[in-house]
């Protein structure tokens, strides 16, 4: 049997994801790694995680560096035979040394050697001219992720326009399949919008330009997507949670002894959980393709948390099957990961339904944007004692605004007061629904 | 003096100025930016317009017109023997030449508003620098950048302190026409001086370390200046090395191979090397390495935020027009736009007769690589304008890519190789195909066809 190299490709790494930046590169060239073994470290737009070996065998080539972005499919590290020998070392090794020098390692793609397809030329400088070349600097796109369309594959001005655009932005890292490149074309392409260029505001007065983080683009990404997809209705509401702040300040000392943080989140989760399963269209998706409404069978529940390095959305699993206290543990732990950027891809993906709790921050409400492909958010501001009618006498109560925000195209005005209701009731009246917690 | 307390702050200290100084601190200018040059010599041109490109190329010019007039016999005209006169040929070449050049230079330098400081410029830190020598000053600044360039490389073997003995720099102002010369190095400055000596009258013996000229280079380019270095030279020493250097009063003597032979002169052309010592930089962030290159990344920024690099100090290729793009890139960069040094083609010329020049991808560089490649030539005996100049001894040859046919290379050899390679250089750098050369109509009869003759044969 010959040698055979085997590349290891960014999988897939999750709904969404399409890129990962390379944070460190665990081993080197020429280095006998064991099967699950740590290769890499990524940061994707949510977390650092580890990418552990696939297989064992010996590393031929790393083509990735420190820095680098990489898209999912990517070869990231290429390996010798898995026994390492080399009596055989004929044709394939020396395919692969053909990808091996020309050029820093920044402008180097490598083609995979088992399989290149692609009729661009694979190494060397992108094929565009330099006002080109300048274009995608300002932009701020990757060239070598832009498929040209000009003669000999040659990258125009106007694809360096068109993956700039927002929309486009996941094309062209999808991987030359043709499912990667249904898969992304579909709902995104018509909603298409040209921004206008913008003035020189340096006419004005001085200005400094900064890059977007990682993070921080994939989250102007993700925003402009929802709020352009999805045509966005938000019902407002108020919930008595008097009797339930009392349970919780009771409480709070009892769940601090079994190291665990009580906060009205938990309930929020809880309530949340429990009127998603009375009203299962907005634990959904919405398939426009398909024309079909996607109801998910399980309720993981997203939580927003500020970071220093933005916002990011934690997701708890099976909110509905747990008790109260059980939510509040991982919840304390999880937020406790996100902003060491410790989490894990679980931690942060397959989530169903997103609540935002902007009240430690003040304000009296906001309407948030859909965590696209979900179908609903739960905006809530901060509770304040107020004066309540009751009956003919006016007694202070504490009042939690909230905000339900839902696409319209699954859900009519009436579906989203009804679900807010069921949220609202749960809150008002705690100790009725305390075994259901 | 008591300078000391007078500090001086500008936006951008950019010391060398030579071409990559220049270009970035005219660009800085342009862009708004209070821009100083600290230069020992106190005035902009460097390496290349004193001692290297511009002086060299004078002598040659003068050396093939030398050539012509010989190769014009064939024609049935006979200037009879040429008489030349040292100090006329060096009056014309520093006052018509460089002295005009340089006054030009000062002159864009006033209108920028560019000053240009006195002096050998030494870090303190990564914001501030003094000025010793004939300015003495302290500068702080934004943004340095360093664009100290070259020197000839002089290995110790070779270090004999003679007049006798001379480098680039000094073969260049022509003391004599030696009637022996040995030039060592049969790089592109060995065989461009030595083609001037031979041109002037000089036997000049060149010997090489490796088994060919312009190491490197494709062979195939090569194979016409290696033809007619041996019929203008002497003697050319492939794989020989030259160890010692002994000075005689008949002479330098060296041992070549078995034998020890006795030369008038010595040029020793075995390379450059880039010139940071002295500069200061410990006190900064920036390390040159074993070879004193500065590392910098696509920006020419170095490892230290405030210090940039262009030109020979960031390394291979050492050559001025690189170091001018490169000045420019950051310029633009510290200026906060968006720019980056990311060619694609850095042309190279060997100024001999005949000229070699080449762009981008090599054969050489792509079997060393294994890369796939097509290649195209066009020999210049097919040449029209070729044979009315008598000058068949000509290659151009295009690198494509096989599968999209873009040109990845070009390669000539030949009379005006050197103009020639622009447009070559174009296709690489715009990505053109080889297809878009053949296509592209040229004037006839030139030998700019050679180019579109080459690309269409990967047309049939």
């Amino acid at each position: 049997m010959g040698a055979m190299a085997r590349a290891f490709r960014l999988p897939d790494l999750g709904e969404g994801l399409t890129e990962a930046e390379i944070v460190k590169v665990l081993v080197r060239e020429g280095d006998l790694v064991g099967e699950d073994a740590p290769l890499l470290e990524v940061e994707t737009d949510k977390a650092q995680v580890e990418i552990p070996s696939p297989m064992g065998g010996r590393v031929e080539r790393i083509h990735v560096q420190a820095g680098q972005t990489v898209k999912v499919g990517d070869v990231l590290v290429t390996f010798a035979d898995s026994e390492g020998t080399r009596e055989a070392g004929g044709a394939t090794p020396q395919l692969n040394n053909a990808f091996a020098r020309g050029g820093p390692p920044s402008l180097t793609r490598t083609a995979e050697p088992a399989r290149v397809t692609s009729s661009r030329a694979g190494i060397g400088p992108v094929p565009a001219t330099p006002a080109t070349r300048r274009l995608a600097r300002e932009l701020s796109v990757d060239l070598r992720a832009v498929r040209g369309t000009g003669p000999g594959g040659r990258v125009t001005d106007d694809d360096v326009r068109a993956a700039a655009s927002p929309t486009s932005r996941p094309t062209p890292g999808a991987p030359p399949t043709d499912e990667g490149e249904r898969a992304a074309a579909k709902p995104l392409a018509a909603v298409g919008i040209e921004p206008p260029p913008l003035p020189r505001f340096e006419q004005w007065g001085p200005v400094e330009r900064q890059p977007l983080s990682h993070l921080r683009r994939t989250i102007a990404e993700r925003m402009t997507l929802a709020a352009t997809l999805i045509p966005h209705v938000t019902h407002f509401d108020r919930a008595d949670i008097t009797d339930l702040d009392a349970i919780i300040t009771r409480s709070v000392e009892p769940a601090r002894q079994r190291e665990i943080t009580l906060t009205l989140t938990s309930f929020l989760l809880k309530a949340a959980a429990l009127a998603l399963g009375e009203h299962p269209r907005f634990n959904a998706s919405l398939d426009p393709a398909a024309g079909e409404l996607i109801l998910k069978r399980y309720c993981h529940l997203g939580v927003a948390v500020a970071t220093d390095r933005g916002l990011i959305v934690p997701v708890i699993r099976d909110v509905d099957r747990k008790p109260v206290l059980e939510v509040a543990r991982e919840l304390t732990a999880l937020a406790q990961r996100v902003r060491e950027g410790k989490a894990s891809l679980d931690d942060l993906r397959g989530g169903t339904f997103t609540i935002t709790n902007i009240g430690t921050l003040g304000g009296t409400g906001a309407i948030p944007i859909i965590n696209y492909p979900e179908v609903a958010i739960l905006g809530v501001a901060r509770a304040r004692r107020e004066a309540v009618v009751r009956g003919d006498a006016i007694v202070p109560r504490l009042l939690l605004p909230m905000t339900l925000t839902f696409d319209h195209r699954v859900a009519d005005g009436a579906d989203g007061a009804r679900f807010a209701g069921a949220i609202v009731r749960r809150l008002e009246s705690p100790e009725q629904l305390l075994l259901e917690w | 003096m008591v300078m000391g307390d007078l500090v001086r702050e500008v936006d951008v200290a950019v010391i060398g100025g030579g071409p990559g100084g220049y270009s970035a601190a005219f660009r800085c200018a342009e862009l708004g930016l209070e821009t100083v040059v600290i230069d020992d010599g106190k005035r902009l041109g460097g390496a290349c317009l004193y001692e290297g490109c511009i002086p060299s190329k004078a002598l040659l010019h003068v050396a093939a017109v030398l050539g012509d007039a010989e190769r014009v016999r064939e024609c049935g005209v006979d200037f009879g023997e040429p008489r030349v006169s040292l100090d006329a040929l060096r009056k014309w070449k520093s006052e018509r030449v460089i002295g005009r050049l340089a006054r030009g230079l000062a002159g864009v330098a006033r209108s920028k508003n560019v000053e240009v400081v006195g002096g050998r410029a030494v870090f303190e830190e990564s914001r501030g620098l003094r000025v010793e020598g004939d300015e003495p000053q302290k500068i702080r600044f934004r943004h340095a950048v360093i664009a100290t360039g070259s020197a000839p490389s002089r290995p110790s073997g070779l270090a004999l302190a003679s007049e006798r003995v001379m480098d680039s720099t000094a073969a260049l102002e022509v003391p004599e026409v030696p009637e022996r010369l040995l030039v060592i190095g049969g790089g592109y400055i060995g065989l461009e001086l030595g083609q001037v000596y031979a041109a002037l009258g000089s036997r000049v013996t060149l010997v090489e370390m490796t088994e060919g000229l312009l190491p490197g280079v494709d062979r195939d380019l090569v194979q016409p200046l290696a033809r007619r270095c041996e019929r203008l030279f002497a003697e050319v020493r492939l794989g020989t090395t030259v160890t010692a250097l002994r000075e005689t009063p008949a002479g330098v003597e060296v041992t070549l191979g078995a034998s020890p032979a006795t030369f008038d002169r010595v040029l020793v052309a075995v390379g450059r090397r880039a010139r940071t010592d002295g500069l200061g930089l410990d006190t900064t962030r920036a390390r040159p390495d074993g070879r004193g290159v500065l590392a910098v990344d696509e920006r020419g920024c170095t490892a230290d935020p405030h210090l940039w690099a262009v030109g020979d100090v960031t390394g291979e290729p050492m050559l001025a027009h690189r170091a001018m793009r490169q000045g420019k890139v950051v310029a633009e960069a510290i200026a906060g736009r968006p720019a980056a040094y990311d060619n694609a083609a850095v042309p190279a010329v060997v100024f001999t007769d005949p000229e070699v020049a080449w762009c981008g991808l090599t054969e050489a560089e792509a079997q060393r690589t294994g890369r796939d490649v097509k290649i195209a030539k066009f020999q210049w005996a097919a040449s029209g304008r070729a044979a009315t100049l008598g000058r068949a001894d000509g290659l151009t040859k295009v690198i494509v890519d096989p599968q999209s046919g873009r040109v990845l290379g070009v390669g000539i050899v030949g009379l005006g190789a050197g103009e020639l390679i622009g447009e070559g250089t174009l296709a690489v750098e715009a990505a053109l195909t080889a297809e878009d050369l053949a296509v592209t109509i040229h004037t006839h009869p030139t030998l700019s066809e050679s180019l579109m003759e080459a690309a269409e044969t990967l047309l049939r």
